[in-house]
């Protein structure tokens, strides 16, 4: 268990730490064309090659890394934190109507396919990554609000919610003080998932032309653009989906293991 | 006929069972006995071949002849059920909510015998029969859901039997249960084993269910048996000084508090209460049902007075508890807490602060993620925190008897009795005037429930408390209240000094529990 939250910790700090790095330097300016340097394959100079423009494909990636990671980051943060409180109160008001307005109005959005809708806002507010990261937000509140509806229901039939109320505590406070705490873990595991979706929906917009606008590097661009050259120099598509790949899997292990890190009931066990 | 010789396991380095041997003959019940710990159910799950990972057995379980701890995984899951059938605990939990009972009685005949479905569901009927659930009113398409805990544990028996074991290990079966079902259930078990002859291994720590139901009793203690016998014998003279405890413990009557209720306008006054449920539509348009969970009670309760409010499930006295507590609202009537009305997300903290609360399962009333300190502390958030909370909260837990470094620690580190002292000590920290006990020493061990019935009967005394003690079990009331309500389909149907209605019952629901409640040997009621 350990283990994965150390290499799922890893893998996101070298996605991060590339991300702040490439503020500050990056091995080649990753907008510089070089046509006469045009798709070389890893090596001592450009150590994991040049695209099809001859741009060097670390400091891309490097680059690209901040686009694609805040975008995800922004998206999650919208959805979490307008999901999280409608889940909340609708499971403190179990039954009655303001928990049946905020599951249909779920249930609303659930009905549009995600990636359309996406679409659809940004050709209509045009492609930008600002508008990419709102578009996938505003999907990712119905999840997060299906999610903590679903895992803090169970918890207002338990004593110590019934002890909380008999202590004169309110929906509001409880919610806060004994579900939020109580549920935070299956949340964050949720949010880890839905990050990684944000990287590959980013990469996805991207790819279609409506997320990050040339010449913004991003994940999903960059994978866009290797697509008709996946045989001419597969390494220009290659690099960047084992990129995203190791960065998805290292946010789902980061969260599981943040999950059982922070249960002081797993804690013991394993003392 | 089944056997377990010299067996010891270990899980990790730590030993758990300790040359452990039982003989389980056909026909007879086998009563096992202890705290819990003690080594009672991992003794069971040897003999079902279900040791959890890292466990290493040494030893012999012997089903004629052959080892059954030498046998490899498959081996042991083709005579589990044909050949050892188990009844756990939680009837709630035991059956597949999504499967009928008769798909679930059926399933094990199928996998067993490849019987043919029509044939195995034609066997499942009589099981079903058997168990005193008749096809007229409990045909094999009902869910679980639709049947009570006693029925559900009928259909777990049935499924246990379904395949005529030869040996059948009931771990707990009526724990969750209250008492008349309980008696229906020991009733059902005896009759089984008299009937086909199967041998019954019953692990329980209530010694009166042992002792009014097995024919041989092994006492174990620290993964050991200490002393095995007859039944009658152990009861009437136990050898080893743990089964003196434990019988001492169970015979145990608190000191009764010298402080009779106070006179005085009453603290809780129940005027006419009632509540009712909607009941799901039977058809659509069909006219919405009710059930009347609360049904016009009344009663009133004197500062200071003990009273205990007893009933089968179902008779609506959680409800009634609910309501009391202000988590339920009132529909008809009112409820007067110190002359001021309950109005359920209504009320002044200070008027809550007269009431608090001790549930019934020691697992589920706290925060797993709170410290000690923080959860005994929550009801100071009616008054205002005072400025010596922590003092307070030192002092709160020392007067349960847990020392002051319980404070820093996690509600998991401490056991069931050590949770429902913690409980108690919370309920006290505000100095409420009435105390609801919810059950609260139902999933306690013997000794352990003796300890916290004293600590309660002190309390009470040097405080001037006033406890509404809520409870199937009979003998914990008798011990510690001097009044009972006895309740009955949402109405109070026996109202009296608790001598009286226990000795005495007069109404038919009380005599019911009365005529339930198990003894142990020796002991007149």
């Amino acid at each position: 268990m350990k283990a994965g939250l150390i290499a799922g910790g890893a893998l996101a700090a070298v996605a991060l730490g590339a991300a702040a790095l490439s503020l500050a330097w990056t091995p080649f300016d990753p907008t510089a064309m070089s046509v006469a340097a045009r798709l070389q394959p890893p090596g001592a100079v450009h150590w994991l090659g040049t695209d099809h423009l001859g741009r060097d494909i670390l400091s891309m990636l490097m680059a690209g890394a901040r686009t694609s990671l805040g975008v995800a980051v922004l998206a999650v943060a919208i959805g979490a934190g307008a999901g999280v409180p409608l889940g909340l109160a609708a499971a403190a008001m179990r039954g009655r109507w303001l928990d049946d307005a905020i599951m249909r109005g779920n249930d609303l959005i659930f009905a549009f396919p995600s990636l359309v809708i996406a679409i659809l806002i940004t050709a209509a507010l045009g492609p930008s990554a600002a508008n990419a990261m709102v578009a996938i937000g505003i999907f990712n509140i119905p999840v997060f609000a299906r999610v903590t509806r679903a895992a803090a229901l169970p918890l207002w039939t338990l004593d110590y919610v019934r002890a909380a109320q008999v202590a004169g505590k309110r929906a509001p406070r409880i919610s806060a003080e004994h579900i939020l705490p109580n549920i935070a873990g299956t949340l964050i595991v949720q949010a880890t998932i839905q990050f990684s979706l944000g990287i590959l929906a980013e990469a996805g917009l991207s790819y279609v032309g409506l997320g990050a606008q040339p010449p913004t590097p991003s994940w999903g661009r960059m994978l866009a653009e290797a697509q008709t050259m996946v045989t001419l120099a597969p390494h220009v598509a290659i690099v960047p989906g084992i990129v995203i790949v190791l960065t998805v899997l290292g946010l789902n292990l980061l969260g599981d293991g943040l999950r059982d890190a922070l249960d002081p009931r797993l804690k013991a066990r394993a003392a | 006929m089944i056997g377990v010789e010299r067996l010891s396991v270990a899980i990790g380095g730590r030993p758990v069972l300790d040359d452990v041997s039982l003989a389980l003959p056909p026909g007879r019940i086998t009563g096992l006995v202890g705290e819990s710990g003690s080594g009672k159910s991992m003794t069971a799950l040897a003999i079902m071949g279900l040791l959890p990972d890292g466990a290493r057995a040494t030893g012999r379980v012997d089903l004629d002849g052959r080892d059954l701890l030498a046998l490899d995984d498959r081996r042991m899951s083709d005579l589990r059920g044909r050949r050892i059938g188990m009844i756990f605990q939680e009837p709630m939990t035991a059956l597949n909510p999504l499967m009928t009972i008769g798909d679930q009685v059926a399933e094990v005949l199928i996998r067993h015998h490849g019987m043919a479905r029509d044939a195995a569901a034609t066997v499942a009927r009589l099981r079903l029969d058997r168990v005193g659930l008749p096809g007229a009113r409990f045909p094999l398409g009902l869910f679980p859901h639709e049947l009570s805990g006693g029925q559900r544990q009928r259909v777990a028996i049935a499924m246990a039997i379904a395949d005529a074991p030869d040996v059948l290990i009931a771990d707990e079966p009526t724990t969750a249960l209250d008492v008349t079902t309980q008696a229906q259930i020991m009733d059902l078990l005896r009759g089984l084993v008299a009937d086909e002859g199967m041998a019954l291994l019953l692990i329980t720590h209530d010694l009166a269910v042992v002792g009014s139901t097995a024919d041989r009793v092994a006492v174990m203690q620290g993964g050991r048996i200490v002393e095995e016998g007859a039944t009658a014998d152990l009861f009437r003279a136990p050898g080893h000084p743990h089964t003196r405890a434990l019988l001492a413990a169970a015979r145990h009557r608190p000191a009764r508090a010298q402080a009779p209720a106070l006179p005085g306008p009453p603290i809780l006054r129940v005027e006419r209460a009632t509540r009712s449920y909607a009941l799901p539509r039977r058809a659509p348009f069909a006219p919405t049902g009710h059930l009347r969970a609360v049904d016009d009670v009344s009663f009133s309760m004197q500062p200071g007075e003990s009273v205990g409010l007893v009933g089968e499930s179902g008779c609506g006295k959680s409800t009634l508890t609910r309501m009391i507590l202000g988590l339920d609202p009132v529909q008809g009537g009112r409820i007067l807490l110190d002359g001021q009305p309950v109005v359920a997300g209504r009320m002044p903290g200070a008027l809550r602060a007269r009431v608090q609360v001790v549930f019934q399962d020691p697992f589920g009333s706290f925060d797993p993620r709170w410290t000690v300190e923080r959860l005994v502390a929550e009801p100071f958030h009616l008054t205002g925190r005072p400025r010596d909370w922590q003092d307070q909260v030192a002092a709160a837990l020392a007067e349960v008897g847990l020392p002051a470094d319980a404070m820093r620690r996690h509600i998991h580190q401490f056991s069931g009795g050590q949770r429902q002292r913690i409980a108690i000590a919370r309920a006290l920290i505000i100095r409420p005037r009435l105390i609801v006990l919810d059950e609260a020493v139902s999933a306690l061990d013997v000794q352990v429930r003796a300890q916290v019935l004293d600590l309660l009967s002190r309390l009470r005394e040097s405080h001037g408390i006033a406890w509404l003690f809520i409870s199937h079990d009979l003998s914990v009331v008798r011990s510690i209240t001097d009044r009972v309500l006895v309740m009955d389909r949402g109405r109070i149907v026996e109202d009296g000094p608790t001598r009286r209605v226990l000795d005495a019952p007069e109404s038919a629901a009380a005599r019911r529990l009365v005529a339930a409640m198990p003894r142990m040997p020796g002991e007149t009621s």
